[in-house]
């Protein structure tokens, strides 16, 4: 790749990527690319990348600041002699706020530690909520981290470990939190701090929490033990406030009843009449009618148990383990419930065999068994229809 | 030799304490707010039960930052936000003010540096996706790239409430999936179609044998003798789907492909559980070959399922919601997708997905 601007590599195209209204990454590795020239080699090596259809990055070899199993993700360019810039090129993990929450000054101090050891790109955030630190050598890792760890920042976790947990924006934002996300998300990263860092497990284990059926941090797709907060008692309505949305732009039968997935709402023009013994807890009517309606008082959470991607038996959903737990207890039953889990983990797990696949493979009975767990029917969509039934050897008319 | 003690290490401090981080306005409500409104696409407004206010501008971020951009960001929650600002699941940024005189000249200065506000209530929000050519040895594909390039199509959806209801569009750019999309309105997902090549020399020196054939899901990966009687596999190509477990537990295996690899487009998920239960993506196009930099066959498939999901779905109808309730064949004849015999499931519990009823629209 020939020279071009200020020693950038020529980048005919990736420049069409700094064109249209979104905003642009190519726009930013050259922002970076002025003043550190790893970034210079990834935009060379990207724009030979777009000519030839193919990535030119090597697996990841085992590199890692001093003590900790994880929080970095070694890289390596198949072509260093090309690129000698980013021959090593690894990415750091670092432990976001809870609730990607900053001040000013805290972006600053990390921008600051990344400009002087490393691409200055970075990526806000990774897809499990950490910041990426993207690109740098190996000798700089352990002074990136000591210089984060002097401002008050942790790395978060990668391979077969807790990884990092994440929270939705809860009680900080959020009228509907049905538990403190936010606190819950920082104690039990707190808690397990030698299980984040410190890789021991089959495969990776997530948290995630949302505070309310939303799971707008989508726990129940994508975190091994899924908390959502709901609430028990009966949806708060505030009647004045039903007319209002009524005479406004909301057609109550419509856009509420006809859409209540267990049609537990009835409308007579007036009044709104809520069956609460009904209710699902979708969120539909609260979501539409946020100033009249509201989850009940007695609040908590669900926990869910097992989602993951399909790598490698095929992508599951969390299914749920406990129906309701009192937001006073949830603390304290997810630390015991995981001790449980992670000792029947430890014992049957197969290596990159996550909690979800390894209850498909032995079966929930035998989970519940295990975590010490009675069956309820809120755990099952229904019951099995298949007879071939192990049934427990019989004792003395049992 | 130094004779200077060395200052302790600190290590496990786990990350710092959110409260730093939270503006007075939201420290002081914190639990106590009693509802929001959405003033404009991209503003919220979040009363408190004492009728404090706290207003949050959304921008969309394009999630790859140089730290110059970021300190633009700064610069901005200084002047606007006492200094408070955070990002969303989605990768877009949220500055957070109690003064709502600060809104409009906030916009005017994101929009002056290019970040368009946006992405609230019934609008399309920014992509969630993972690092594709930029930063990752297994992708099938670009991620940025054709990020960049859908929502340059888009953009109008995402400042916008002009959808029926919410559409979520993810991007992994392979089945490993670090951007976890299965659960998506719109799915991209980078797919790799040959068999991975065995390196017969590398194996017996970088994996584990047993290991790596215990990795397919398939049991596509059989032991084999190898050059100099040293332990290798062979895969049976028939039984191979593609996954790439196998090359990330062995680096002898390689997948990526130049010029088969590419795109498939999965259509349908969602993860909220308002009205419908959470749900997985399925698949609509199989395939669609790469085409840097700006991948058009794969902008103009999304923009038309998006078009055609805005102009036939009912309010607050996800995507999902919407197909169950016209049914996949109309779908795919209103989206105008060939139906083949990639989109029937073979892999395990697969007749869960055949139509097991009489119940037929013609």
């Amino acid at each position: 790749m020939a020279d071009a601007t200020n020693g950038k590599p020529k980048t005919e195209m990736l420049d069409e990527l700094e064109k249209g209204p979104w905003p642009s990454f190519v726009k930013e590795i050259k922002a970076a690319a002025d003043t550190n020239d790893s970034a210079k080699d990834l935009l060379g090596q990207l724009e030979l990348s777009y000519h030839q259809k193919i990535g030119h990055w090597k697996h990841g070899g085992i590199v890692g600041v001093l003590g900790y199993g994880g929080g970095v993700i070694g890289r390596y360019c198949d072509i260093p002699e090309q690129f000698p810039k980013i021959a090593h090129f690894h990415t750091m993990r670092v432990n976001m706020p809870t609730g990607w929450f900053y001040t000013s000054d805290a972006l600053r101090k990390i921008c600051d530690i990344w400009e002087k050891h490393g691409s200055g790109i970075t990526n806000m955030h990774g897809s499990t909520g950490d910041i990426i630190l993207l690109g740098t050598t190996t000798d700089q890792l352990e002074p990136t981290f000591q210089e984060l760890c002097k401002v008050g920042f942790d790395l978060g976790g990668s391979g077969s470990a807790v990884r990092t947990p994440s929270a939705c924006v809860g009680m900080a934002r959020c009228e509907w939190a049905c538990y403190d996300t936010m606190k819950m998300c920082y104690d039990i990263t707190q808690n397990y701090q030698d299980e984040l860092h410190r890789p021991a497990f089959p495969y990776k284990f997530k948290f995630k929490f949302s505070g309310c059926p939303n799971d707008c941090v989508a726990s129940i797709a994508r975190a091994d033990m899924s908390v959502i907060g709901t609430w028990k008692d009966d949806i708060q309505v505030d009647e004045g406030e039903v007319r209002k949305y009524a005479s406004g732009q909301v057609d109550i039968q419509k856009d509420v009843c006809d859409l209540c997935p267990s049609k537990c709402m009835k409308w007579d023009g007036k009044n709104l009449s809520i069956n609460n013994r009904d209710c699902v807890h979708c969120m539909h009517c609260i979501n539409v009618m946020p100033k009249a309606l509201a989850p009940g008082k007695e609040r908590g959470a669900i926990i869910l148990i097992g989602s993951k991607a399909p790598i490698m038996q095929g992508a599951l959903l969390s299914s749920v383990l406990i129906p309701f737990v009192p937001a006073a207890e949830l603390f304290d039953t997810i630390k015991e419930l995981t001790t449980r889990i992670w000792d029947f983990w430890d014992e049957y797990g197969t290596n990159r065999e996550r909690i979800g696949e390894l209850i498909q493979r032995m079966g929930m009975p035998a989970f519940l068994d295990a975590v010490g767990l009675d069956p309820v029917p809120e755990m099952v969509a229904a019951p099995r229809d298949n007879p071939y039934v192990f049934y427990q050897t019989a004792k003395g008319g049992e | 030799m130094s004779t200077t003690p060395k200052a302790p290490r600190i290590t496990d401090i786990g990350p710092p304490h959110y409260e730093k981080f939270l503006p007075p306005v939201v420290k002081k409500n914190y639990g106590k707010w009693k509802y929001h409104e959405v003033l404009a696409p991209g503003v919220l407004c979040h009363v408190g039960e004492t009728g404090d206010k706290l207003y949050s501008v959304r921008a969309a971020g394009p999630r790859l930052t140089s730290i110059q951009t970021i300190r633009k960001f700064a610069d901005l929650a200084d002047k606007y936000c006492g200094g408070y600002l955070r990002y969303t699941s989605r990768n877009n940024i949220e500055f957070l003010t109690d003064k709502q005189e600060n809104i409009e000249p906030l916009k005017a200065d994101l929009a002056k540096i290019g970040f368009p506000v946006g992405g609230t209530k019934n609008s399309i929000s920014n992509i969630v996706h993972t690092q594709g050519w930029i930063h990752c040895h297994s992708a099938a594909t670009d991620a940025s790239g054709i990020v960049k390039s859908v929502m340059d199509a888009l953009c109008d959806r995402f400042t916008s409430h002009t959808m029926p209801g919410k559409l979520r569009i993810a991007l992994a750019c392979c089945l490993n999936m670090c951007g976890a999309v299965h659960c998506s309105d719109i799915a991209i997902l980078g797919v790799h179609r040959v068999i991975p090549k065995v390196n017969e020399v590398q194996v017996p020196r970088v994996c584990e044998v047993p290991t790596l054939i215990a990795s397919c899901p398939t049991g596509a990966i059989r032991p084999k003798t190898g050059p100099e009687g040293k332990p290798s596999v062979e895969i049976v190509a028939e039984q191979c789907m593609f996954c790439a477990n196998c090359y990330t537990v062995c680096p002898a295996l390689p997948i990526n492909d130049a010029e088969n690899d590419g795109i498939s487009i999965w259509v349908g998920g969602k993860v909220s559980n308002a009205r419908s239960a959470p749900k997985f993506s399925k698949l609509a196009i199989p395939y669609i070959p790469n085409n840097p930099p700006r991948w058009p066959e794969v902008v103009d498939a999304v923009v038309k399922i998006v078009d055609v999901y805005a102009k036939h779905a009912r309010k607050y109808e996800r995507m999902g919601e919407w197909i169950e309730r016209i049914g996949w064949p109309r779908f795919f004849e209103l989206a105008e997708i060939p139906f083949t015999r990639y989109h029937i499931d073979d892999f395990r519990h697969a007749g869960l997905t055949y139509a097991r009823s009489a119940h037929v629209r013609y």
